[in-house]
Formats: structure tokens, C-alpha cells, sequence
């Protein structure tokens, strides 16, 4: 059967159906149990940072390699004749979808990546375009809900941190409304989830709560998606009754679900005390682990018409 | 006797009705009814039945066409375009908010990467509760009043 997929571009969640989105974490849990390190043999990648990002460049990197792939590119911008010239990214993305099969890139600017795939013949992924749309980060959030509960429906989900700014939990909140979950925001009231977020929920009819800790909901979570609350945004008094309120140890966990698992989309500051990490609810390492998986998966079925799994 | 308002009447042109005050001028301009030669006859501030104000605008020999109509949206929702032929109306419709509107806005968002590359800006129309356009390429939502026109 010929994958949707095949030679598409991906550029934002909100473009990728249930169906889509069942098809890649499907692909990513096959990938991950059955190895195809021959799947992308001569086939030539462009990672392209016009900005840097070394966890989001490694790990595709390491996809494109783990399916027996090249890799060719650039991890800053401001280091390339594109930006020292002037050049328009427009052509430099002609130049670059002459040269590779696909390629997968980061800009500061919003609409980047959009503007790429309207001037590329080749499948453009879009791995962080300014504060707009980072679709990738959102695949390895959802293939790890997906790989750890068996399913992304009727789950309870709670986000904490930052949800004004993280874009992270705006597009995974986006991601699992196609999915009937059970939402709880719970963040300091200068990082409540945006209006325009929540205006959608209502819209799709899903059910969402609004809490003042991580304790009045724990015992009722399957996922705790925590976020980093950035301390240079309020002075030190408030931080500190910020800190009791929105971060995370060991003994908070005492009574929850067995199947909880506690994500963050890394790197955490002290929003995750270290002694959760010893817990078996601790799942966070392990998920940035899957966004090489879930890259991987993008690549297979944007690359391969008739993509099958060896499971 | 009682006073009458006089705006001469066109023969053969567009007569836009229903313009909100204060926007006819703006009007005007984007659609660069100022660089013809043509007659236009504009009243602004007029009064309506209502108690409210309206601007108008007359065209000779211009013909409003439905892309142009659906510009229009953005500043007169509610307007309505009359087509004259010898001094009689042939056609009267409204303007209607079209689905998207390409090559007519400044994307708002400073850092969207429309300003700085060589493509038409694009904004897909959302007029659930109140008007929102959203760039095709940043995403960003935004109400009217945020926009510029482009030059």
C-alpha cells in the first residue's frame, strides 16, 4: 500500500491527520524493535541550522545514519556564504534541494520552513522555525506516550511549567486533541496556556482544568508532561514559591498510577528534582532517545513509497 | 424648502455604499483611485437612517471587480457595490470576506519570514467570533487592526 506520506513535506502539526499521526508512531515503534540500517543506502540528507540546536541536529543526524543514509549540512547559519552573502533563503533552498533527497532544517524566523517547502522539489522537515512550530519535537512526545501506554486516547495528561511561551506543549496539546484527552495546566498565572490554545480546545470540545499544583491532580495522571519555568523571568522570592508549587521530587509520587510516566522535553534545570530520575516513573531520557526513532520514522515513510515494517 | 443633499449621480461606473466612516479615504488609497483621471465623487461622514455615519464613494467608467470586492472586506465588511450603467443600477451586491487574502497585508509579527523573502504574504480569513487572519507562513493569528496594508 503506498504511505500518504511518501514525498511529503512536514512543517506543522496542525498538517498531519489521525491517521498520519498513527501512521508515524507505528513506524517509529517498528523502526525502534527492528532495526533497517540499509533502508536510506544512497541517499543523501541536508541538515541545515541556520540556527543552532545540538540536540535536535544530533538526533537527526543520528536517524539519517541509523538507516543507512549520508548526511551532509551546516550547524549555524551565521558560519555560511548563505548568510555572509546575502543570498535569499529562497535560493539557498533551491541550491540545497538540488544537491539531497531531503532535508531537514532550523531558522530563527517563523514560516521558515514553509517558505522552504513552496521553493524545494525535495521533502522539507521542519525541526524549530522561530517560537512558531517545532513538529518533530511533538512526533518523539506523542511516539513515547504512544510506546508507554499503548494508546493516545482517553488519557489524563497534565502540562506544568511554562505554557505561555513553550511551544512544546502547545502543539502536543494541539497534537492530542485528535485523541479525546483529559487535559490539566497547571503554571504560575504570568505562564498560563495562552487564550488562543484554549479558545481551540473549547472549540474541539475537549475536556481541560485549570490547577493551582502538581498535587491536587498527580494521583489521577497517565502522563506528567513537566516544562522548564525560566527563573530570569520573576524575582527570587516569587521563584522560590514557584519552585514548591510547580516542581517535581520523589516523594510527590508516592501514590500515582502505575503507569504514569513523567516526560520533559529536556534540558531540565531544577523543575525535576534528581531523585525522580531513580523512579520508575522517570521516562524522560528514554524520550529523547525516541526522537531519533521518530525521525527516523518521518524519513523512512517521506523516502519510501512502500514503506514496510519488519515487525 | 427642504435642503437636499447633493452627490451627483454617474453614469456609467461603481457607487460604494455603506463604508464605514473613516475608512472611504483608506479606500481611496489602496485602491489607488487617486492616480486616475477618472470622476470620483466621495462623501465622508455622511449621515444614515440609523443616526450613524458612512463614507461613499463614486467611480466613473471603473468597474469593481470580484477580487477587488473581496479586498474591500478587510475595510468595509458590510458594503455594498452598486454598478451603473446610464444612470441605472445593473448590479448591486455585498462584499464578502473571501477565505484568504494573498498579497494585500504586512504579516504583523516582526519575525515572520514573509518581510524578508521574495513571495506574496498570505492570510487565511477566521471570522468565527470576531475577524482573525492567520500568515500562511508564521502561523500567528491576528485581529484587523493589527494589519498594514502593503505598499
Amino acid at each position: 500500500m503506498n504511505n500518504p506520506l511518501y514525498q511529503k513535506n512536514i512543517i506543522s502539526i496542525a498538517d498531519l491527520s489521525r491517521t498520519d499521526l498513527e501512521l508515524i508512531l507505528q513506524t517509529a515503534l517498528s523502526l525502534k524493535e527492528s532495526p533497517q540500517p540499509e533502508l536510506l543506502k544512497n541517499k543523501v540528507i541536508a541538515s541545515c541550522f541556520f540556527e543552532a540546536s545540538t540536540r535536535t541536529r544530533l538526533s537527526f543526524e543520528t536517524a539519517v545514519q541509523r538507516l543507512g543514509g549520508s548526511v551532509i549540512g551546516f550547524d549555524s547559519g551565521g558560519n555560511t556564504s548563505l548568510a555572509q552573502k546575502g543570498e535569499t533563503l529562497a535560493d539557498s533552498v533551491k541550491v540545497i534541494a538540488s544537491y539531497a533527497d531531503a532535508f531537514f532544517m532550523r531558522h530563527p524566523q517563523e514560516g521558515a520552513a514553509r517558505l522552504a517547502s513552496e521553493f524545494s522539489d525535495v521533502p522539507v522537515i521542519n525541526g524549530g522555525d522561530g517560537a512558531n512550530q517545532h513538529p518533530t519535537q511533538t512526533l518523539l512526545d506523542l511516539f513515547t506516550i504512544y510506546e508507554t501506554q499503548d494508546t493516545l486516547d482517553n488519557l489524563n495528561i497534565a502540562f506544568v511549567g511554562d505554557l505561555k511561551y513553550g511551544r512544546t506543549v502547545h502543539s502536543l496539546a494541539q497534537a492530542l486533541s485528535l485523541f479525546n484527552c483529559n487535559f490539566y495546566f497547571i503554571a504560575p498565572d504570568a505562564l498560563a496556556m495562552p487564550d488562543y490554545i484554549l479558545e481551540e480546545l473549547n472549540d474541539k470540545g475537549i475536556n481541560y482544568s485549570v490547577h493551582k499544583s502538581i498535587e491536587e491532580v498527580i494521583d489521577s495522571l497517565d502522563v506528567l508532561y513537566m516544562t522548564r519555568v525560566q527563573k530570569e523571568r520573576f524575582d527570587e522570592t516569587e521563584y522560590q514559591h514557584i519552585k514548591s508549587a510547580f516542581l517535581l521530587n520523589a516523594q510527590m509520587l508516592e501514590n500515582v498510577r502505575e503507569n504514569l510516566k513523567v516526560l520533559h522535553p529536556l534540558p531540565r534545570v531544577d523543575e525535576i528534582h534528581k531523585n525522580v530520575d531513580d523512579t520508575p516513573y522517570a521516562y524522560y531520557f528514554q524520550q529523547a532517545q525516541n526522537g531519533v526513532y521518530a525521525r527516523q520514522a518521518l524519513l523512512a515513510l517521506l523516502l519510501t513509497n512502500q514503506f514496510k515494517t519488519k515487525a | 424648502m427642504q435642503k437636499k443633499l447633493q452627490v451627483e449621480a454617474i453614469q456609467h461606473g461603481s457607487v460604494i455604499d455603506h463604508i464605514p466612516a473613516q475608512q472611504g479615504v483608506k479606500i481611496l488609497k489602496f485602491f489607488k483611485f487617486t492616480q486616475t483621471n477618472e470622476k470620483i465623487t466621495i462623501g465622508l461622514n455622511l449621515p444614515t437612517h440609523n443616526g450613524k455615519s458612512k463614507d461613499l464613494i463614486k467611480v466613473e467608467n471603473t468597474f469593481i471587480s470580484d477580487a477587488q470586492a473581496n479586498q474591500l472586506a478587510l475595510f468595509a465588511p458590510n458594503a455594498t457595490i452598486n454598478q451603473i450603467k446610464d444612470f441605472k443600477v445593473v448590479n448591486k451586491f455585498q462584499v464578502q470576506l473571501p477565505s484568504s487574502f494573498i498579497g494585500v497585508l504586512s504579516c504583523p509579527n516582526s519575525n515572520c519570514i514573509s518581510h524578508n523573502e521574495p513571495v506574496k504574504t498570505q492570510f487565511y480569513v477566521n471570522n468565527n467570533s470576531e475577524l482573525k487572519l492567520k500568515c500562511h507562513y508564521c502561523e500567528k493569528s491576528f485581529s484587523r487592526s493589527f494589519f498594514n496594508e502593503l505598499d
